[in-house]
């Protein structure tokens, strides 16, 4: 398991949680628990039909993400999942809306993938992880950008994230 | 006549259909199993009386790449309280996939009441109809399996090569770029990796999912005859092997062709790409 203590407050926290839940059956409540706490991502950020170039690569839930910047340079995550079945793609979404919104960039890019098998467990079939994992590179990625904007921002006009 | 016996099938009877579950949810006669890929979704809500047969903790040997054995399948079916009169009907989740996987894994001893919900849980839920969070207890039943017979339904790899060797027909399920070689696997997911990409020689490329509708029922025959008869060249007295990446999604493929379509001799290869590519000394294509 990762070590906590260089996470996102919010996400050692949760993990924290998870660990301290042996029993599989307990787990899997805990992360239905947090799928009923998905936000669809807000209006003013993104409208269906959304583009493509926001969606997850192999997540089959076709789930979408996309990071608004704050006043402060730091990131934002909304997420929509279009699949009604997709719960562990809600799931990990509210997960990561929520102990990574607001963190510092560098901290969430250098995330590891393996925080899918944190938080699911290593039972994961190869299609669900794929697609879990595609999700956390793209939030990654989003903060890997925002950080490069932000030297470039020091010379020129802020660059918005949000397309 | 019913949606499911309009389609030309040559065994209708294994498809049962939403409104025939609905109405059978307290036939002691029936006992309903979900089966998915996702282990979130049975807890999340299933339907009422409905028992979870979870693929990586009922249907596999721990210790060993191998299904459960006689024993293991007699305690899974206590367990559910099914005896062996009892139909099982089974769903779940990705059009039936893990479903299907689970309906081989209960013919390998021999159940043949057994039946696929059509649609599977996402038709259910499109329907609206009733789900319930809470997970039933049944009486232990006292299920006695025969032991596991693989020789009919299930292809080892010194078979496959010689079915290759013979020129015999195989049907690849994966993706098309996994069928190419273009797609290998994910780098952070090595345990279902294969060191080679691309195919078994003489396989055809028919991705699994195209044996469905859009809302996750089965194609009528004569569409899935254009498919696996008129596109990838079988005949329906063909000896077929299915394959994947580790035998799951070749299941699904395996019920179409034996049951929708009746071939009467069709194998399910569940080492499939994780051992073949990787296995020394045997041919591949791309």
């Amino acid at each position: 398991m990762a070590d906590t203590a260089t996470l996102p407050p919010k996400l050692a926290e949760t993990l924290d949680l998870l660990a301290l839940l042996p029993d599989r059956a307990d787990r899997i409540q805990l992360l239905i628990d947090l799928a009923d706490r998905f936000v669809d991502v807000p209006e003013r950020v993104a409208v269906r039909p959304f583009s493509c170039d926001d969606r997850v690569p192999a997540c089959e839930s076709e789930a979408y993400v996309w990071a608004e910047r704050r006043p402060d340079g730091r990131l934002d995550f909304h997420f929509a999942v279009e699949n009604p079945q997709g719960i562990s793609a809600k799931s990990f979404a509210a997960i990561l809306r929520e102990s990574l919104s607001g963190q510092p960039l560098e901290q969430i890019a250098n995330l590891s993938t393996d925080l899918v098998y944190d938080v699911y467990g290593k039972e994961l079939s190869m299609g669900k992880s794929m697609g879990l994992m595609a999700m956390l590179q793209m939030v990654k990625a989003l903060a890997k950008k925002a950080m490069g904007e932000r030297v470039v921002t020091a010379e020129r006009e802020e660059v918005p994230v949000v397309s | 006549m019913s949606d499911i016996e309009s389609r030309g099938y040559v065994k209708p009877e294994v498809l049962v259909s939403t409104e025939w579950v609905a109405e059978h949810l307290s036939d002691p006669n029936v006992r309903i199993i979900e089966s998915n890929e996702d282990p979130l979704l049975y807890p999340s809500g299933h339907i009422p009386g409905a028992v979870e047969v979870d693929w990586t903790r009922d249907l596999n040997d721990p210790l060993r790449r191998d299904y459960l054995g006689q024993e293991g399948f007699s305690s899974l079916m206590r367990r559910i309280g099914a005896s062996r009169g009892t139909t099982l009907v089974i769903y779940g989740d990705k059009n039936n996939w893990w479903a299907t996987y689970a309906f081989w894994v209960f013919q390998l001893f021999g159940h043949t009441q057994a039946r696929i919900m059509d649609g599977g849980r996402a038709k259910w839920a499109a329907e609206g109809r009733d789900v319930t969070r809470e997970v039933p207890s049944y009486p232990e039943s006292h299920y006695q399996a025969p032991p596991r017979n693989d020789e009919i339904l299930r292809a080892y790899r010194d078979q496959v090569l010689a079915h290759v060797e013979k020129k015999g027909k195989l049907i690849d399920v994966r993706s098309p770029q996994e069928y190419s070689g273009e797609r290998m696997h994910m780098p952070d997911y090595p345990n279902e990796g294969a060191l080679r990409g691309g195919h078994i020689p003489g396989a055809k490329s028919v991705p699994w999912a195209r044996a469905v509708s859009e809302d996750g029922t089965f194609k009528k025959a004569t569409d899935l005859r254009a498919i696996y008869e008129g596109e990838a060249g079988l005949k329906d007295d063909d000896d077929v092997i299915a394959y994947c990446r580790i035998g799951e999604r070749s299941s699904h493929t395996w019920f179409v062709l034996s049951y929708l379509l009746g071939y009467p001799q069709v194998r399910n290869y569940d080492g499939s790409w994780t051992e073949w590519g990787n296995l020394v000394g045997v041919p591949i294509e791309k």
